[in-house]
């Protein structure tokens, strides 16, 4: 396993670093931080800003290529006359670099105070403020007050580049991140600049407005307030949001987000470097596909009947139809979502096998793939029902044989985790002839009209879990809000049915299981997860 | 431990003389200065740097100076403050290109300490602390001043820069 690397010295600590890395990925690995805007890991090297100069001498070498000694013994080094970025420099055998030296400090105050000359004072509106590179680099490196006497440079402001994003020219800092991200990573060379020097200004081509479904990535990348999420602007200030490490439940590749939340409510996801998932990307149909979680429809009581009841209530009244639906001979079916956690599918499996139910499928979902990250399977975790059993051979194979088997009246009773089975092949005509349908559901549809008990359940973002993507990687998110109401957490839920319908003589216990114990009966009972805990899955993932 | 008793002698357990000193103190005080207020029927006289309710202000144009930054909601120490921000619509006058003012701001006056924070922090001096020092009402949801009763206290404070409006 020898890794050629090469050592350096960065502000006197030694680094070793693989050939080809550039000084400010070492110095990184040296916990040294070399400020900069242009440059980004994702994105080609542009070397504009200049933020990053930093000192760099190379050992002088004799004429048999060796290091000269100095009379102390050391190598030799020459640096070089002038200050060299570090974004654009490779790592080479015996480099010294010094980031913190009093040249260095003043180039950085030089760059900070051209920044700052026609930067506007818009921080108190800046959607970036509490985030902003820019903000954050004067605190460093700034001046205070400004020695600019004459009038500041206007350029346009409030532009809308489309209905994703906002662009404020006065703000931008010039790095062309954006252009280069449209270009390389998104496939569509639109962005560009018009003008020089200090009228440089940021725009799209006539015409050509950003439309692909990466748009977004462009205001993550963006080191300044110049270009805002239009769904995000003027909405809450980023320093009174949580950040809770999450997942995009929109399609199969998993990608790894951040929720920001306030107070319960949901204003915004971002996304979470994953380099075996997403790298630093998430795609616009992801991010912007979150305010389901806050619609005013949300089921939030438990309902027999259409009448709201209290938990143990409902939980007892299932319990109670389906046994006695089992003891009259009757079928049970059971619909999941491959929308639904691991944990969640399991428990919802071991709910049917308990039930004698051997008819059980998830819906599948699918739409249009693109090239970056968007899945065709637009379920996030079919893999996973896969892996419980909810879904077997090609998903939703089964879900004719189950409207069949209702429409024969042999299956009395159907139980549905989390879908509208109604745009599945299972019309509410069908519904009509159940005995018992339960419905587990965050938002009214046809199917829980139609349902004789519905309980509501908990949306992503308000609940843990593990989701298996289209790769095999296991994930793990976490609950950034509450449930609105009495809605609570499916697994929750399923835990509590389970132990009703099992109930063995023995009183269900009254603490419901952690997700951990749930996960941890989950890893016992299937081969593929033998020894696995949610500790061990990390915020990473976990490849199968 | 035991608490020992003292002695009192017979002028002790009489009881009169303290009586009589303590009638004499008060007697003494009578014919002073008074010193108690009348409140509220006599008001304070407040000082010059006297801090009341915090108020919001408009500039001369009759524009809201705020523009729903929610540092003073991050800085209020009882968390008295709530900022709900909004957008300026889209047909405002070309000084009207803030783009940003509160959809409502609310300060909740049974947590207000009168610390003057906001004051301190607001970067658009939007938020002023006035004399007011005796907010009360018969339900707390009259405490809670929404932003017009807040303008509306506030009146107008020059603004000799008007930043905004040269954007
Ligand atoms: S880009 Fe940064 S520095 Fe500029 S106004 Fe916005 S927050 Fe302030
Ligand atoms: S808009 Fe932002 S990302 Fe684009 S060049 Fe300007 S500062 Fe850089
Ligand atoms: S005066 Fe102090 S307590 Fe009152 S609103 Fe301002 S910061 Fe909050
Ligand atoms: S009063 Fe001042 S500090 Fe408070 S939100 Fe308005 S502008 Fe910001
Ligand atoms: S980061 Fe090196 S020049 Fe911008």
């Amino acid at each position: 396993m020898s890794v050629e690397t090469v050592n350096l010295m960065i502000d006197g600590r030694a680094v070793q670093a693989v050939p080809g890395t550039n000084l400010i990925e070492a110095a990184r690995l040296a916990g040294i931080e070399i400020p900069h805007f242009c440059y980004h890991p994702q994105l080609p090297i542009a070397g504009n800003c200049r933020m990053c100069l930093v000192e760099v001498g190379l050992p002088q070498l004799g004429p048999d290529r060796k290091p000269v000694l100095a009379a102390d013994g050391r190598p030799r080094v020459n640096f070089g006359p002038k200050l060299t970025i570090a974004c654009n420099t490779t790592v080479s055998e015996g480099m010294v670099v010094l980031t913190r030296t009093p040249r260095v400090i003043k180039a950085r105050r030089g760059v900070m105070e051209f920044l700052l000359i026609n930067h506007p004072l818009d921080c108190p509106i800046c959607d970036q403020a509490g985030e902003c590179r820019l903000q954050e680099l004067a605190v460093d490196y700034g001046q205070g007050c400004s020695r600019f006497v004459e009038e500041k440079e206007h350029k346009p402001k409030h532009v809308v580049l489309n209905a994703k994003v906002t662009l404020d020219d006065e703000r931008c800092v010039l790095c062309s991140r954006c252009v280069r991200f449209m270009r390389e990573v998104a496939g569509q060379d639109c962005l560009g600049f018009v003008k020089r020097g200090s009228r440089s200004t940021l725009t799209c081509y006539p015409g050509q407005e950003p439309n692909t479904n990466y748009d977004l990535n462009i205001v993550d990348l963006c080191p300044v307030g110049a270009l805002t999420s239009t769904d995000f602007r003027f909405r809450q200030r980023v320093w009174f949001l949580k950040e809770t490490r999450s997942l995009c439940p929109h399609c199969a590749t998993g990608c790894n987000t951040l929720i920001g939340s306030r107070e319960d409510v949901v204003y915004r996801q971002t996304p979470r470097d994953n380099p075996a998932v997403n790298q630093c990307w998430l795609c616009d149909f992801g991010r912007l596909n979150y305010k389901f979680i806050g619609d005013p429809a949300r089921l939030t009581t438990p309902l027999i009947g259409g009448a709201g009841v209290e938990w143990p209530a409902a939980i007892a009244h299932v319990a109670e139809r389906l046994a006695a639906i089992r003891t009259a001979g009757g079928q049970i079916a059971g619909i999941g979502s491959a929308r639904a956690t691991t944990e969640e599918l399991f428990l919802f499996a071991k709910l049917c096998q308990g039930l004698d139910s051997t008819l059980l499928d998830s819906v599948p979902r699918s739409g249009a793939a693109d090239k970056l990250l968007l899945d065709t399977d637009r379920n996030p975790n079919m893999r996973g029902a896969q892996l419980t059993g909810v879904a077997s051979g090609t998903p939703g194979s089964r879900l004719a044989e189950i409207a069949a088997g209702i429409a024969r009246g042999e299956i009395k009773a159907l139980l549905v985790l989390g879908e509208d089975v109604t745009a599945a092949g299972i019309g509410a005509d069908l519904l009509a002839k159940l005995e018992l349908l339960v419905v587990l559901a965050i938002l009214p549809g046809a199917t829980t009209q139609a349902a004789h008990v519905v309980l509501p359940g908990a949306a992503f973002a308000e609940k843990g879990g593990t989701f298996v993507n289209a790769k095999g990687r296991m994930q793990q998110f976490h609950p950034a809000v509450a449930a609105p109401g009495a809605a609570r957490a499916e697994w929750q839920v399923l835990s509590g049915l389970l132990a009703a319908v099992a109930k063995d003589g023995k009183k269900p216990s009254p603490e419901s299981p952690s997700l951990g114990t749930v996960f941890a009966t989950m890893a016992a009972e299937i081969p593929a997860l033998a020894g696995w805990t949610l500790e061990s899955i990390g915020e990473q993932g976990r490849n199968l | 431990m035991k608490v020992r008793r003292p002695k009192l002698t017979f002028l002790d357990r009489l009881y009169l003389p303290q009586i009589l000193a303590g009638m004499w103190t008060t007697l003494k005080h009578m014919p002073r200065k008074k010193f108690t207020r009348q409140y509220p029927e006599e008001k304070f006289k407040l000082l010059g740097k006297y801090r009341g309710a915090p108020t919001l202000v408009r500039n001369q144009d009759g524009q809201v100076k705020c523009v729903s930054c929610q540092l003073c909601e991050f800085v209020c120490p009882p968390k008295a403050i709530r900022v709900i921000p909004g957008q300026r619509d889209a047909g405002a006058p070309a000084e009207a290109r803030i783009e940003k003012e509160p959809a409502d701001f609310i300060i909740d006056m049974t947590r207000c300490i009168y610390c003057g924070q906001c004051e301190e922090v607001c970067p658009e001096q939007a938020i002023f602390l006035k004399k007011d020092f005796a907010v009360t009402g018969y339900k707390r949801a009259e405490l809670q001043f929404h932003k017009d009763k807040l303008l509306e206290l506030g009146g107008v404070h020059e603004d000799p820069i008007c930043k905004w409006k040269k954007k």
